[in-house]
């Protein structure tokens, strides 16, 4: 009996329980070991790099000799130290130096770096070093790179039908555009490694990145040496965003540079400032539309053309852009459409992987040309989204020829309207402005599809590795890597689901190229998916050795032995997973399996820009409302309400709170983050004193999050769960367009008002006066 | 460089170590005294990663010169818990699941429990503000907040 009792139990920690991140007890406690809480090894060097004071210009003449003899000065670099490739770009474009040997190619760029006995001396020697450079005047803006066509790599456009015809024979035509600033980080954990030498020259680096595979890689070119010469290992990142998949190379390059030519252990650790003049960003984006419509603000053509900023390398910045033009269409079908995007140079940092990798960029283009459409017929702008959705028989077919076969947005849109109570808020909120001069209210609903995989197609295939240990005790370890996304319990609980054993029980081990080899970086939100799938394979195959184990050693059918709560039932016997383990050895079966996923369906050729580049599709909806000052250009959010898609949650606490979190830097992103260059090209927001991320008082009064209950991936991914990461930043265009729809209150809401990103004060001030002098 | 030697309290504990001047609080814990759980996300007083109680007031480590520090009594992440035992606020920290990187937690817990020290029945928006100087890229606040107001209530309810 009491074996019965004990199988109606649930393990502790299987899928779809809502448990806090693994780390959370060191969290709390101060425990947890980040790169730079490494205990350092005695005469650990620690690395400061320098520059020129110039964005673009030839080096003319460098002088380190003051540098070199400066206190505690250990080792000094510049571009003729570097044995190997010095180049660290993820796409090995040749543009990514870890030092600028001949050319300055943006402000603030490491043409030496020097390592000394402490970070405060290796500073101090950093600014003794001369670097003169015959200097260029820079091209900085989009602007005034679209004017001298100044390209990192060329134009790609998506075409389905014939945009010129349909624009044509279009009943209405409008045109409009915009302009998005890019976004920093921000991870509280800046840039960090550390460089240990081994025997024979190899090095191992504790390196704060999402794609260590990469890092190890790109390392090894830069030393001359095979891949196997270096090991990467994460154990967690103090929050990544995209910004530690490519970025985090360079300063892992220094660090095993200095660590194998001295044989001390170095570290690299950029201070904020540094980290955020010398690292990439979110690409600014311009967009210009014209659409054509019918009466209804039905869209029957669109032809877009798109520019992103995309610094002085390539970097990701074709991928990059490439999102931004999946993602233009969001939810809505275009008939008859062209989409093109320029990637634009830049004598500024090379703009990188962001949440959402050029998709929100695309998205809100897409978004504010819908809300022109519904200001011109006159509609709610919630009826003419609804009116664009795909869906209908005959128009699923995305700009990119990929057929869109899940579409639930319709169902939820219903249900957040009514759980918002959005029709009785717009009647208020119409009313209230009518009746207030100053203060104007606004609301908006936007919708988010998001395309879940790589569109890479390559790049959409993982491996983990599990053993089991003759006591029961599991080792878990994967190519995936921890940001705070709760990647590593996500797929703990799937391997505790599938040895029906309490997650306690599986150690989460760092990610280590050690163990598994030629990963992808964590990123395009694919982590869970990949991995939990890698790591199910990986259990199910000791699975299968265990239950031929016990059919043989028991005497019973396959059908006979069922995994039950920390145990295992063997025809009419229950054995304790333990012992079971215990036998297993003792009869020499094998305890450790490795797994293997790719990811089905997915291709896609990009010189016809046509395939399925996604697996499948996440979905969400957030309605937002705000209030502005028209006199002052102030703001607040005052209510959010979130329905998201995360198909069967596998962690709903976890899921959550991505979903409140990739909400809030999506807010900061279109509202108060705004970065700003001087003229001679030097970031002058470089610290969280003049560039503002949400602060807690920025949180909305009324806050609502829930997962869509009726949620389930129709693709048989890992439980039937979807991907969480980047779509839910994207919610966030509900607060811009409620600040917008709040301005439109000013001319009656006949047009959209001529508002760039970030919505700062001064934006919503200027959009306001231009209104008024309209209506006037 | 010149050292000089500072003995403080520490969570309690005596505590001596060697500064250089223009070395800060939180160099001191992390690199001299090798703890850790103080966090540097700024170095410049913005971000409240740093934040310990000296003297009984919050302030960012970040700030505070380690030569500075003869006879003061600073309190840090690693003695919030007694023993094994957390703090109210740790564990609903855990409870809410009120944090993802886990990198600014110990200054929002560092800080909060000062705030509460202060004023022990706060309303949602004086919590808001009350933390509105330690930065949180991950989470968007919201389960920091109810985790605050959690353990507010749990420690009234205690006395
Ligand atoms: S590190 Fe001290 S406030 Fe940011
Ligand atoms: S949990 Fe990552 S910064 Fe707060």
């Amino acid at each position: 009996m009491a074996e019965l009792t004990r199988q109606k139990e649930r393990i502790r920690g299987g899928v779809a329980q809502a448990l806090a991140h693994d780390s959370a007890s060191k969290h709390v406690t101060g425990q947890a070991v980040y790169v730079d809480d490494i205990p350092e090894p005695q005469g650990t060097l620690h690395i400061a790099v320098g520059s020129a004071a110039v964005a673009q210009g030839r080096i003319t003449n460098l002088n380190l000799d003051a540098v070199r003899a400066a206190p505690g000065v250990v080792c000094v670099l510049t571009a003729d130290d570097i044995p190997g490739l010095n180049d660290v770009s993820p796409t090995h474009s040749g543009d990514d130096p870890v030092l600028a040997g001949e050319r300055v190619n943006f402000f603030g760029q490491p043409v030496f770096a020097v390592a000394a006995e402490t970070f405060m001396q290796a500073k101090a020697a950093a600014r003794l070093g001369v670097v003169d450079c015959a200097a260029d005047t820079p091209v900085l803006t989009i602007d005034q790179a679209l004017a001298k066509n100044y390209l990192i790599s060329q134009d790609h456009e998506m075409v389905r039908g014939d945009a010129a015809a349909g624009l044509k024979a279009a009943r209405n035509r409008l045109s409009g555009q915009m302009e998005m600033g890019g976004q920093d980080h921000f991870y509280l954990e800046g840039q960090v490694s550390m460089a240990v030498p081994m025997e024979d020259g190899d090095v191992l680096i504790h390196c704060s990145t999402q794609h260590p595979s990469e890092v190890q890689h790109n390392i090894a070119h830069v030393l001359d040496r095979p891949a196997n010469a270096v090991t990467v290992e994460v154990r967690r990142m103090g929050g990544a965003f995209g910004g530690k998949e490519s970025q985090a190379a360079q300063w892992a390059a220094l660090a095993a540079l200095v660590a194998v030519r001295t044989g001390r252990a170095a570290k690299c650790r950029l201070d904020r400032d540094d980290d955020m003049s010398l690292t990439g960003k979110r690409h600014e984006l311009a967009g210009k539309w014209t659409v054509g419509y019918d009466d209804d603000g039905r869209i029957t053509a669109a032809d877009v053309e798109m520019a992103t900023r995309c610094g002085n390398s390539k970097d990701l910045s074709d991928a990059i852009s490439d999102r931004a033009m999946f993602h233009l269409d969001n939810a809505y079908y275009l008939d008859q459409v062209r989409i093109l995007c320029k990637r634009l140079r830049t004598d500024t940092v090379s703009n990188t992987a962001f949440r959402g990798f050029g998709g929100p960029q695309g998205m809100m283009i897409g978004e504010r040309m819908i809300e022109s459409v519904a200001r011109a017929v006159g509609k709610d702008p919630l009826d003419v989204r609804k009116l664009n959705f795909y869906g209908d028989e005959g128009r699923n077919t995305t700009p990119y020829h990929m057929q869109v076969e899940d579409f639930v947005l319709g169902d939820m849109i219903a249900e957040l309207e009514t759980t918002s109570d959005y029709r009785a808020r717009r009647k208020a909120i119409t009313a209230f402005n009518e009746s207030s001069p100053v203060i104007k209210r606004g609301l908006a609903l936007t919708p988010v599809k998001f395309g879940i995989s790589f569109t890479t197609t390559f790049l959409n295939q993982a491996g983990a590795l599990i053993h089991i240990y003759k006591d029961g005790s599991i080792l878990l370890n994967h190519g995936g890597t921890e940001m705070g996304q709760g990647l590593f319990l996500k797929v703990a609980q799937v391997v505790a689901e599938e040895f029906q054993t309490d997650v306690d029980r599986i150690k989460i081990t760092a990610t280590n190229t050690a163990k598994v080899p030629n990963t992808s970086a964590t990123a395009a939100s694919s982590g869970t998916d990949m991995n939990g799938m890698a790591a199910m394979i990986a259990a199910r195959t000791i699975k299968r050795r265990l239950i031929a184990f016990a059919c043989n050693q028991y005497k019973v059918e396959e059908s006979d032995v069922e995994f039950i709560p920390n145990q295992v039932r063997i025809g009419n016997q229950v054995v304790d997973f333990d012992d079971l383990i215990g036998q297993a050895y003792l009869n020499r079966v094998q305890l450790s399996a490795t797994g293997f996923y790719r990811t089905p369906k997915i291709h896609y050729d990009r010189t016809t820009a046509s395939g399925r580049p996604f697996y499948y599709f996440a979905y969400g909806a957030a309605v937002a409302e705000v209030a502005i000052d028209t006199l002052t250009g102030e703001n607040r959010v005052l209510a959010v309400d979130i329905l998201h898609d995360v198909g069967q949650s596998l962690n709903p606490a976890i899921d959550i709170g991505q979903i409140e979190g990739g909400f809030i830097q999506g807010m900061g992103w279109l509202t108060t983050e705004e970065l700003w260059w001087d003229d001679s090209g030097r970031l002058r927001t470089h610290a969280p004193s003049t560039y503002k991320i949400p602060t807690c008082g920025d949180r909305p009064a009324h806050m609502k999050v829930k997962l869509w209950e009726k949620g389930r991936n129709a693709e048989a991914t890992i439980h039937r769960s979807k991907a969480v990461g980047e779509p839910p930043l994207m919610l966030a265009m509900s607060v811009f367009h409620a600040i917008s729809d709040a301005l439109s209150s000013l001319d009656g809401y006949r047009t959209v008002p001529d508002l760039d990103a970030p919505a700062t004060p001064e934006r919503i001030l200027m959009a306001a006066q231009k209104l008024k002098a309209k209506s006037r | 460089m010149a050292k000089n030697f500072v003995t403080t309290t520490i969570n309690g504990d005596e505590v001596e170590f060697a500064s250089y001047p223009g070395q800060s609080l939180l160099d001191v814990l992390r690199s001299e005294l090798h703890m850790t759980g103080t966090k540097n996300g700024c170095g410049s007083g913005d971000c409240g990663a740093c934040t310990v109680v000296l003297n009984g007031r919050p302030v960012n480590a970040c700030l505070v010169l380690g030569v500075e520090l003869d006879g003061a009594e600073i309190e840090t992440i690693e003695g919030m818990a007694t023993g094994t035992k957390l703090h109210p606020l740790q564990q609903k920290f855990l409870d809410h699941a009120a944090l993802q990187c886990g990198i600014c937690t110990p200054g929002i817990l560092t800080m909060a429990k000062a705030f509460l020290e202060k004023n022990p029945d706060p309303t949602e928006s004086e919590v808001r503000y009350g933390l509105a100087g330690n930065l949180c890229r991950c989470t968007g606040y919201d389960k920091i907040v109810r985790a605050v107001l959690d353990a507010a209530a749990d420690m009234r309810a205690d006395g």
